[in-house]
């Protein structure tokens, strides 16, 4: 209600004191997280007071790099969340296009049955690829982990609105220009839709490096988990050490929040292109 | 752009429609296929036509006439699915409260726009392990502060009772300042000013306003991610079951999918996770049509 030419004293306060008291409840959770981790190891009465004095304790996050496998899967997280961000964006980008600007038979068609598979639960393909990857001999391998998360009809939807935005003229122009389909795309097309391009790899960066039940599923080794799936184990294999988690689970959110904060006004831009309905 | 060659537009299309053939389309033929068979991965597959379905959905009566149901779990954890969506509507109430006070032209609103998106940026495992340390009986900080005041807490996450709720509060507090809130500000500064103005002038209040404008003018976007989440709702609440209670206790917090995910990849029962899959697909298939079917009359 946009009423701020008479918002009083009164009101400005009390609406500040609402966004201050849930704003904290939001944070608060994650600077316990944060101070558990610089606890010393094996503390398990967490007490506030040693919140305020305590020095920073280095060793949590020594010991969970240095002595388990977590290092190893955070270098697998990072290398399957590129993968699968630039094959995502490359298979994405390309049949945006075909479907935003090339004229083809039965393109409608094709375009709403690609729709529709939005609409199948993870866990009914996820029987059949899982034997699928058992029979290729790819369970504990990175082609489980990127193969299946390469293609994103809600990446190709996305972008298809986007481009359809784009002005028709600016194409015309290059086409007269001696242009080819392909050169529009790479010249034309990709510089101008850069803003949902960016959208798109950071809502896919993030998905890709969260992703923990199909991780899960297919790579379970030692060398092979990713990071959510070995700090998950870490209860099984090392005991509940709650110092040592956060320190991982900290580790953790270090990649997500520096992508947040690079591209914020992409990312919200990107939630609400992603819910326009074509 | 009418000069390309016949074929080019299918070289565009054939990275991502490959990939679409193989990982969604065929095996959704092939969970069909396998879900009349009962096959563990180990032994040859064993054709048995309807007995999934029959064991999964039937039920038979006895002498008394009492009726047992053949799979007593599944009904369980389909209860245990919907109760936890009782949280949609909360969140959604919340987010609507929380876009409205950043809708006002107040300094600062981005920053609380931020702070408030922050536990959508961290969700995921790590998250999870946080409010599993939070709930823990002896060292956990909610009961520690609620014994501040006197109460003593629940044994949130090893309580029948209590457990649903406690993934309840994580799913509310996870996502009231997410993509809901979004877009419901989004929704808020497309209301015309006007509407607000004339209400004024016609000496509507605060709250007369905000339930015949904002709310009737919202009603699309409300629906949206109504929508939007029920059908994440079905399909959802594993990650969160696995790493705080692993579904228990005695099953209090196995969804759906977590029972797909037993059935599939804990005893290996594939032709028995199929059928389940694709009862879990039926109903996320009826939720959309339900919402085509309503959804025209609500934004028409």
């Amino acid at each position: 209600m946009p009423m701020e030419q008479k918002q009083s004293v009164a009101t400005r306060t009390s609406i500040y004191l609402a966004l201050i008291i849930v704003g904290a409840s939001m944070v608060f959770p994650l600077v316990w997280m944060l101070s558990t981790s610089f606890q010393k190891p094996g503390t398990d009465v967490m007490d506030l007071r040693s919140l305020l004095h305590g020095a920073l304790e280095w060793r949590n996050y020594q010991r969970i790099w240095s002595g388990t496998n977590f290092a190893r899967a955070v270098y697998n997280s990072a290398l399957v969340t590129v993968c699968v961000t630039i094959a995502q964006l490359f298979t994405s980008t390309l049949a945006a296009y075909a479907f935003a600007r090339l004229q083809f038979r039965g393109r409608n068609a094709i375009f709403m049955g690609y729709l529709s598979t939005m609409m199948v639960p993870d866990v009914v393909t996820m029987i059949p690829v899982f034997i699928l990857l058992r029979t290729m001999g790819w369970i504990d391998t990175y082609w489980a982990l990127i193969l299946p998360a390469a293609f994103s009809a809600y990446g190709t939807f996305m972008l298809r609105q986007f481009f359809l935005s784009i002005p028709r003229e600016l194409e015309e122009a290059a086409v007269i220009d001696g242009c080819t389909s392909w050169g529009i795309y790479l010249n034309v097309v990709l510089p101008l839709a850069k803003p949902a391009i960016a959208a798109l790899g950071i809502l896919t960066f993030m998905s890709s490096w969260r992703s923990f039940m199909w991780p899960l599923i297919v790579c379970q080794s030692q060398n092979m988990v990713t990071a959510p799936v070995a700090l998950s184990q870490f209860q099984e294999l090392h005991g509940v050490q709650w110092t040592l988690l956060m320190a991982g689970s900290v580790i953790m959110l270090i990649p997500m929040l520096a992508v947040f904060v690079i591209g914020q006004r992409f990312f919200i831009s990107g939630i609400q292109l992603g819910a326009v309905k074509g | 752009m009418r000069h390309h060659h016949r074929l080019t537009p299918l070289l565009y299309l054939l990275p991502n429609l490959t990939g679409f053939a193989i990982f969604v389309l065929i095996p959704v033929a092939a969970a069909l296929v396998l879900s009349f068979f009962r096959w563990d991965l180990f032994h040859p597959p064993k054709f048995v036509g309807l007995d999934n379905f029959i064991d999964l959905l039937g039920w038979r009566r006895d002498a008394e006439g009492v009726i047992h149901l053949n799979d007593a779990g599944f009904w369980k954890y389909l209860y245990n699915t919907l109760y936890l969506m009782l949280a949609i509507p909360i969140t959604m109430f919340c987010s609507l409260v929380l876009a409205v006070l950043l809708n006002q032209k107040l300094p600062g609103r981005m920053f609380f726009r931020s702070v408030f998106f922050l536990p959508n940026i961290c969700a995921g495992v790590g998250l999870l392990l946080l409010w599993k340390f939070l709930y823990n009986n002896d060292f956990g900080l909610i009961n520690h502060m609620l014994a501040w005041v006197g109460i003593t807490g629940p044994d949130w996450l090893n309580s029948y009772n209590w457990s649903k709720p406690a993934l309840m509060i994580i799913m509310i507090w996870g996502s009231m300042g997410g993509t809901g809130m979004i877009l419901y500000l989004a929704g808020l500064q497309g209301i015309p000013p006007e509407l607000y103005e004339a209400a004024e002038i016609d000496g509507a209040n605060v709250l007369h306003r905000f339930r015949h404008i904002t709310i009737p003018m919202l009603a699309p976007t409300t629906f949206f991610i109504f929508i939007t989440a029920v059908i994440g709702g079905f399909q959802g609440g594993f990650d969160m079951a696995y790493i705080l209670t692993k579904g228990g206790p005695d099953g209090a917090t196995t969804t759906l999918s977590y029972y797909i995910y037993n059935h599939a990849f804990e005893y290996f029962n594939m032709g028995y996770a199929a059928a389940l899959s694709l009862v879990l697909f039926a109903l996320v298939l009826f939720v959309t049509m339900l919402s085509w079917r309503f959804g025209r009359g609500a934004t028409e």
